[in-house]
């Protein structure tokens, strides 16, 4: 057995050189300038440029809108998804996760075309519409687990201690299945304050997002300023990570796909 | 009008095809310790989730206080549980876990405060109020699932095999202490178990359940004295269970041997069962006091007293357990009070079907055509088809076999073994035999024409 | 128990969701059987699309069949590599202990917590840090990069359920350590291995953000990098539709006969 833990070491040399290296780039171009000369410049850059902040925090303000609009959606959806009372067929699940394995750009593509045809001008309102439509099945599936896995006597001992089915919701479902929430969140809020191609999909060019700036920098050749973005952004990972705890991946893989 | 708190009564419910509680009528006395016993699966679980309002009866009713609680859910019912993985929420601390209740019904903080106090005191967890549950030990956490139940000063407390999850040691403390708390509380409590020996230690009533039905019905003593079948018999305790025959009043043969019993009303000269408790079998040096002469066949020491296994004179064998040894090989003289020979009426003394034939020389029963002797019988006639019990083959393959079934209940009678064979269709056939065969082994059963009775069926009309 | 009112609304609920969450990919679908460019304007029912789909005569755009080749090779060679990789890997982490599986652990969860765009950013540094030209390899590399962590969780499980014993019981039984592997070991591990292969598949298939920023300036295109070009350029390339309808289609069966198939063995 002790031999076999050696086999971690390909991977473990892989990482190093595909996920840490390159994360350990962005902080180094960061803070560089075009010459390769240590700079402050970036960050500075960042903070003093009133078109880069409103961005960030339009971002922001989207994505915190959208994940509060998956939840709210999305959490009945998938209580009602495990309550086997409610839902007795596994296809129905199936159906409410397909969209996840679709091509976003397909379906976001779609969207905005369903959008145009209706007449509909394309602005914030079909931002968070699409992007709700995109994300939704990312929220609904890890609470849709967490709520599945539940221990069905966990509410029958609150019932038995007088508690009404409305109270076994509050004070024992709710609070339980807090983890697939916070999964959801994550899998949700991060995704779209990075996206870019979609936001400009659905606005029509019209609303930039975090990512867009990211992305023209990058395109653009001004990779330093594109590092210092994407640190800054990798510096709201870690802060949201810790906040959640970081165990994401249990509630995000486990079961059925 | 009794003092009865709970009256069940005709409670029937089916899961599916299968039957798991059948014609249940049970009333629980106001403050006792009342036991439902019964293997795995005999339907005791549910009919605790009925009375907790979890599960519905399909047919009876269950009076609370001589009212009918059909209707109420769970939450309104006086009743609390404790589930058998103790369900504390884990989400909760030991304090909230325990004032979950107590909140529910807006109770003032104040009082709340004081009655969660008194009952982590009652089941000495004081210093774990603000531990997190997932940190308790077992025994821990079933101390707070049951004070998480009892602060709500239920009518009925229900308790789910509480003890099941715990190890030896901790389940023999936590029984004394169980037993401490209902005396002190005096509520009433209803327990569920498969352990005879927890029943036999804690219940002031004891209801025996097999097969979704109750078989006994009674006090510890009673129980385990004057067990009224044979599967209460071997459930509770080990037992010598005997075929015998009932002379006349107070007098009884079984093992060839003729014995004084206490036993009256058989009638005389009537086939019996009999049930001699292991403990029951005396040594005696005394010639004058032998009743029978037997050898010691095997002796082991079990803790505190010795089992032995001895063949008698007249070859059947016995299980004797004694404070001394007596060495493998020795003759012995032996002896049973009269008080101690428990005779049981026979249930049944060979196999009968309702059957149908089907043809000259055809018969069905048991979902299956066999061939025998249809003498004085036409076709489509109406007829009890008998077996007996030794004339059944068990075979270890399904080849040849007429049809087959698992083995669900061994009884060892001395000098062979009575089996209760399930067929397929969910039918019971009993077996003699004198091959061993083990619980739920996959049998083929074969029965040969000569060995199948056909007798017409009693008119009901006539 | 539960109320009827409840079950009713509950069931309106859940097909409202639905119906929302389907109606784009309705409209494509319904929309690929007509010739008109833009959605919503029905000319008549026809095949045509799908014909020049399949024939690859299309007006303006011969690069989307190149493009369709390119997303799947990329998505076969990359989870190939990625199981592969990933499999050993779990392997290893599993019999690792204390701090070094903690590391082995964090480090790869760092992918599947990063957003594409980061992946995508970080890993274009590496290669202009490197000199390395951008092209099919980096694209797939970084396809492997985020695609292995999937492997690893979904093979780990798998791992936990084995029993310690049964890769020395084959050595003792006489199989050399590579029978052993391929015999014992990796028939267990194979459930785990299938769904690690078809999770990377699909978000190998899926990916835009990471293949934008790794492919270079050759013109490589992949089926999402074509749709962004593409819908920036001029508007959707007609024959997009009946390639979606197609696509969705195909991912509807696989995932519905893998879900019945295992809620079938769930049942056994």
């Amino acid at each position: 057995m002790r031999k076999r833990s050696s086999w971690a070491l390909p991977y473990f040399i892989f990482l190093v050189l595909f996920v840490v290296l390159p994360l350990l780039l962005i902080v180094v171009y960061s803070f560089q300038d075009n010459s390769g000369h240590f700079t402050l410049g970036n960050i500075t850059k960042f903070f003093s440029d009133g078109d880069s902040l409103s961005t960030f925090a339009l971002s922001i303000e989207v994505a915190i809108e959208n994940t509060i609009l998956c939840i709210l959606i999305g959490y009945p959806a998938a209580w009602i998804l495990a309550n086997k009372q409610l839902n007795r067929s596994a296809v129905t699940v199936v159906l409410f996760i397909l969209p996840m394995w679709i091509n976003a750009l397909m379906r976001t593509l779609a969207t905005a075309e369903l959008f145009n045809m209706a007449g509909i001008p394309l602005g914030k309102g079909t931002l968070l519409f699409g992007m709700c439509y995109d994300y939704l099945p990312f929220m609904i599936y890890p609470i849709y687990n967490v709520l599945n896995k539940m221990d069905k006597s966990y509410a029958e001992a609150a019932q038995d201690l007088g508690a009404t089915p409305g109270e076994v919701f509050r004070k024992i479902t709710l609070p339980l299945s807090m983890p697939g929430v916070m999964s959801g969140v994550m899998m949700v809020f991060m995704p779209t304050v990075s996206t870019f191609a979609i936001s400009e999909f659905l606005t029509n060019n019209k609303i930039k997002l975090f990512g867009t700036i990211i992305q023209e920098n990058i395109n653009n050749s001004m990779w330093n300023y594109g590092a210092a973005l994407s640190l800054i952004m990798l510096v709201i990972i870690g802060i949201t990570t810790f906040l959640q705890g970081g165990d994401t991946e249990e509630a995000a893989s486990g079961g059925t796909i | 009008m009794k003092d009865y708190i709970i009256d069940i009564q005709h409670l029937s419910k089916s899961f599916g095809d299968k039957k798991v509680l059948d014609d249940i009528n049970l009333y629980v006395r106001r403050g006792e310790f009342l036991t439902l016993l019964g293997p795995s699966g005999c339907g005791k679980t549910t009919l605790l989730r009925m009375i907790a309002g979890f599960l519905q009866p399909d047919e009876g009713v269950i009076l609370l206080d001589g009212k009918d609680i059909a209707g109420i859910p769970p939450h309104q019912r006086p009743l609390n549980t404790v589930f058998q993985r103790y369900s504390l929420f884990p989400h909760l601390d030991d304090y909230d876990n325990i004032a979950f209740g107590l909140k529910l019904k807006k109770t003032p903080e104040e009082e709340i405060d004081k009655r969660v106090r008194k009952v982590l005191k009652l089941v000495a967890m004081s210093d774990y109020e603000d531990r997190d549950v997932e940190t308790l030990s077992g025994g821990q956490q079933q101390r707070i699932a049951i004070a998480r139940a009892i602060v709500n000063q239920p009518k009925v407390l229900l308790l789910d095999e509480p003890l099941a999850a715990l190890d030896r040691k901790m389940r023999k403390d936590m029984q004394i202490e169980l037993k401490e708390m209902h005396k002190k509380l005096g509520i009433t409590f209803i327990y569920v178990t498969h352990d005879q020996e927890e029943a036999l230690t804690l219940s002031d009533t004891i209801v025996v359940i097999n097969e979704g039905r109750i078989q006994q019905i009674g006090t510890p003593t009673d129980i385990y004295k004057e067990p009224v079948n044979a599967f209460v018999a071997d459930f509770i305790g080990e037992s010598n269970i005997l075929k015998g025959r009932m002379l006349r009043d107070r007098h009884v043969a079984f093992i060839k041997h003729e014995f004084d019993c206490v036993d009256e009303g058989f009638g005389e000269d009537v086939p019996v069962d009999v049930v001699v408790r292991p403990e029951d079998i005396y040594f005696t040096t005394d010639p004058a006091k032998c009743q029978f002469k037997a050898k010691v066949n095997s002796c082991i020491f079990k803790g505190v007293h010795y089992e032995m296994w001895v063949d008698t004179d007249t070859g059947y064998e016995l299980m004797i357990q004694d404070y001394d040894p007596y060495p493998v090989g020795s003759e012995v003289m032996l002896y049973i009070d009269p008080d101690d020979i428990q005779v049981m009426k026979k249930e049944r003394r060979a196999n009968t079907y309702p059957a149908k034939v089907i043809g000259y020389g055809k018969v069905e029963f048991l979902d299956t055509e066999f061939e025998c002797d249809t003498e004085g019988f036409e076709e489509g006639d109406d007829a009890i088809a008998t077996i007996r019990f030794e004339k059944v083959d068990l075979l270890d393959h399904d080849e040849d076999a007429d049809l087959t079934g698992n083995v669900v209940f061994i009884l060892y009678m001395g000098d062979h073994y009575h089996l209760t064979v399930k067929t397929e269709t969910g039918e019971n056939i009993w077996v003699d035999t004198n091959d061993i065969w083990d619980k739920n082994d996959y049998v083929g059963i074969k029965i040969l024409p000569k060995d199948i009775q056909l007798t017409k069926p009693e008119k009901k009309d006539a | 128990m539960m109320k009827n009112r409840t079950r009713i609304f509950a069931r309106i609920y859940i097909w409202l969701v639905l119906a929302v969450l389907y109606a784009p990919i309705v409209f494509i679908a319904i929309f690929s059987f007509t010739e008109a460019k833009s959605l919503g304007n029905w000319t008549g029912f026809s095949f045509q699309l799908y014909k020049n789909l399949f024939t690859g005569s299309m007006q303006n755009s011969s690069g989307l069949l190149s493009a369709v080749e390119n997303t799947l090779l990329i998505a076969l060679i990359a989870s190939v590599i990625a199981t592969m990789l990933g499999t050993i890997a779990a392997i290893g982490i599993y019999n690792l202990k204390g701090r070094k599986k903690n590391v082995m652990t964090f480090l790869n969860n760092i992918p599947m917590i990063n957003p594409d765009i980061i992946t995508g950013v970080s890993l274009f540094l590496l290669f202009v840090f490197l000199h390395i030209s951008q092209g099919y390899t980096t694209v797939v590399l970084a396809h492997i990069t985020f695609c292995t962590p999937y492997v690893v969780l979904n093979v780990m499980p798998k791992l936990s359920q084995l029993n310690p014993n049964i890769y020395e019981a084959a050595l003792d039984l006489g199989a050399t350590p590579a029978q052993a592997l391929r015999k014992v070991l990796v028939p267990a591990l194979r459930p785990g291995m299938i769904s690690g292969f078809i999770l990377s598949f699909t978000m190998s298939l899926d990916d835009f953000a990471v293949t934008f920023f790794t492919r270079g300036t050759i013109g490589l295109d992949t089926l999402s990098t074509y749709i962004y070009t593409d819908a920036r350029k001029a508007g959707l390339t007609p024959e997009l539709k009946p390639l979606m309808t197609i696509l969705f289609l195909i991912i509807l069966v696989v995932l519905l006969v893998i879900n019945i198939r295992q809620s079938k063995n769930n049942n056994k």
